[in-house]
């Protein structure tokens, strides 16, 4: 009895100093604290630039409006954004550093898989919530050992095994192919899987996947593997890879005498990719997140509100950030105080938000939104919507 | 046999390009012992170069490869003078660190200047032709071609000219040889200036075949054509022309006749058991140490 209420009284002690350093800790008990990772250098910059357009654009409009009202109070939003350099071992570092010091209520970023999964350990094993925008592998929100989801990770896009899906259903039903090559990059998570999800359901659906060739980040020569391909003769060519590789490997098979559609996956999506390719990509198709053309009435006003502050139109990464921050800001006036695990909580029982990408809804503790897709094509030097898909 | 001619052809084409740049490394090496790692980060520049002259000086083809290539030769023989110079007299070991230095100086400058992935215009156009089902485009030809002309004239200097004489002389003697009258500085910075323009021109073929350069290109070819350098015998030119030929040959063979996956595994293993047999390389000699 005694033991028990000296253990009482350490835990209302501790209770007391943890409250009362609690709000003190913080530079200003008005000011939210959000952290964001982002690939600013490294190989794929083009997305850690349109994901910074989007973070600041996303907060300077809730500052701007006042700040945001959680519990009947409000709250200007302070946004610190890390780069990760391009490295997985940067992204820890970085989501370390903005738990520790920064203090964040959560975080968003990075962006592509081969980052987002050491960066959503680091912010598992500290509970704050990380929302990644655009990290479409499974195992980001999967917990490797339990085969459990994350309790703190979700994200605001859809993710391979159904990307993957999508583009194999579409090279049999729309384009008729009945033989299949891939070109993937087997050093990276997210072409590692992709690939594998699409050859998987393309068989199931009585498609023959004829080659099934592997490069390297970095590789500039595919001739290789691509004159190999060219051996098998298939109808169609999937190259779920970045878009700073897919024009080289497109480019190559041309002059090799390649003359099959491409298909692609969401990593294209970037408007370098019509830069660096030219008029070699005309025509190919790919799977991505939402359509800027036929967009909805939430997603015009985002679309418009970035060109006038950016001079240029958002690409899928660009509107997936903004929808991050746009569940992040639900999540804390759902949970009406500022705590990172109410935070948790109110994000994964989100019922329904209306983003620039779809609807979505977290459902069952997973970090996976359920929302559609829709596939793309090159057409006169512009992203042109083509199919939808959904879950 | 069709399909083993076009890989031949994908070969010769990867390592002709390998060649070059393993000329670098070699020439620097047999004239100074010293391995110059920043010789892959002037290659990239090399590139960027070519991008600059074809994309804001609208230069055609030849103006742009010669432009590169004087650029690079110009900042090869600046490097030389103001980082390996001061060290010459210094342990090895100070030397390569600063050589390191410079190419990770040389991604980062280039970085700031652009950190984005650069598309080079096609300065060659493109032309396949087919023959007897193997393709040819215009662009293997003309790399292929400029590789053997350069190499054929750097062959001809460094065997038929006094340059190239006293080139040998140095690599022999760094000591007795400058008493006998051969300007030793004169003769490092002409051969700093070769190789690295060299490893330009193999940048520009490299920008054309393959128009997406960024700032870190030049790190793993630099490495993979060191490797090609040891492999011929580093300090014999012939050697490191041999040598990218065949590491041309091994990756793309093992690439065309077994999983992809296994390709940098199978050919540097191949490549591993070349050097137990020949410890100096193909064309390498042991270098009696002199006390």
């Amino acid at each position: 009895m005694k033991k028990g209420l000296l253990l009482f009284s350490i835990v209302a002690a501790l209770c007391l100093v943890v409250s009362a350093c609690g709000p003190a800790a913080g530079p200003s008990a008005d000011v939210i604290q959000v952290g964001g990772i982002g690939e600013l250098t490294g190989d794929i910059p083009a997305v850690g630039a349109s994901f910074k357009n989007a973070a600041e654009m996303a907060v300077q409009e809730i500052n701007d409006a006042g700040g945001l009202e959680v519990g009947g109070k409000q709250y200007k939003i302070q946004l610190t954004i890390e780069d990760n350099a391009g490295k997985a071992d940067q992204s820890a570092s970085a989501a370390q550093k903005l738990i520790t010091q920064q203090n964040v209520v959560a975080i968003i970023g990075p962006n592509a898989s081969r980052y987002a999964i050491p960066a959503s350990e680091i912010a598992e094993s500290s509970q704050v919530v990380l929302i990644t925008p655009w990290s479409t592998n499974p195992k980001t929100t999967l917990d490797a050992n339990t085969n459990q989801p994350k309790k703190y990770v979700f994200r605001a896009c859809f993710i391979d095994p159904f990307q993957g899906r999508v583009v194999a259903k579409f090279a049999l039903d729309n384009l008729q192919a009945k033989k299949a090559a891939v070109l993937y990059d087997v050093a990276s998570d997210y072409n590692k899987g992709i690939a594998e999800f699409f050859k998987q359901t393309y068989e199931e659906n009585g498609g023959q996947v004829v080659a099934f060739e592997t490069y390297t980040t970095n590789d500039k020569d595919f001739t290789a593997q691509l004159t190999k391909i060219k051996d098998t003769q298939p109808d169609v060519i999937f190259l779920p890879n970045y878009y700073n590789e897919v024009p080289l490997q497109v480019q190559q098979a041309h002059r090799l005498g390649l003359n099959t559609p491409f298909l692609g996956s969401d990593s294209w999506g970037s408007p370098d990719l019509i830069k660096l390719c030219g008029s070699d990509c005309e025509g190919y198709y790919f799977s991505t997140h939402y359509a800027p053309d036929v967009a909805t009435p939430t997603a015009t006003k985002f679309i418009e509100a970035y060109k006038a502050k950016y001079n240029s139109a958002p690409d899928d990464v660009a509107a997936l950030t903004y929808d991050a921050f746009g569940l992040l800001w639900m999540a804390l006036q759902n949970a009406g105080k500022v705590d990172r695990q109410a935070v948790r909580d109110a994000l994964a029982q989100i019922p329904k938000y209306e983003g620039v990408t779809g609807t979505m809804q977290f459902k069952d503790g997973s970090g996976d939104p359920i929302k559609s897709a829709v596939i793309l094509q090159v057409k006169n030097g512009a992203f042109v919507w083509y199919a939808n898909a959904n879950p | 046999m069709v399909y083993i001619l076009q890989q031949t052809l994908n070969a010769l084409q990867l390592g002709s390009i390998y060649a070059l740049i393993a000329l670098g490394y070699t020439m620097v090496y047999g004239i100074l012992t010293m391995i110059n790692f920043a010789h892959g980060d002037l290659f990239m520049v090399g590139a960027f170069f070519c991008f600059i002259a074809a994309t804001f000086l609208k230069l055609p083809f030849v103006p742009t490869l010669l432009v590169s290539m004087a650029g690079v030769a110009l900042l090869g023989v600046l490097i030389e003078r103001v980082a390996y110079r001061p060290l010459r007299q210094a342990p090895r070991v100070s030397a390569i660190i600063t050589a390191l230095g410079v190419g990770i100086f040389l991604e980062n400058f280039t970085l700031v200047f652009s950190p984005y992935p650069q598309s080079v215009p096609q300065l060659i156009p493109n032309i396949s032709w087919t023959i007897g089902g193997i393709t040819i485009s215009s662009l293997q030809v003309i790399i292929i071609l400029l590789s053997l002309v350069l190499m054929l004239l750097l062959d001809f200097l460094v065997r038929r000219t006094m340059v190239g004489m006293a080139m040998r002389a140095i690599s022999w003697d760094k000591t007795i040889v400058p008493l006998m009258g051969v300007p030793l500085n004169l003769i490092i910075s002409i051969t700093f200036a070769i190789g690295t323009g060299l490893g330009a021109a193999a940048g520009t073929m490299y920008s054309l075949a393959f128009p997406v350069i960024d700032p870190y290109m030049g790190i793993l070819i630099g490495w993979k054509a060191f490797i090609a350098a040891v492999v011929g015998g580093i300090g014999n030119i012939r050697g490191a022309m041999i040598g990218g030929f065949i590491l041309g040959l091994v990756e793309i063979m093992v690439a065309a006749f077994l999983p992809s996956t296994y390709r940098d595994f199978v050919s540097f293993t191949l490549l591993l058991i070349l050097l137990i047999f020949r410890p100096y390389g193909i064309l390498g000699k042991p270098r009696p140490q002199k006390v």
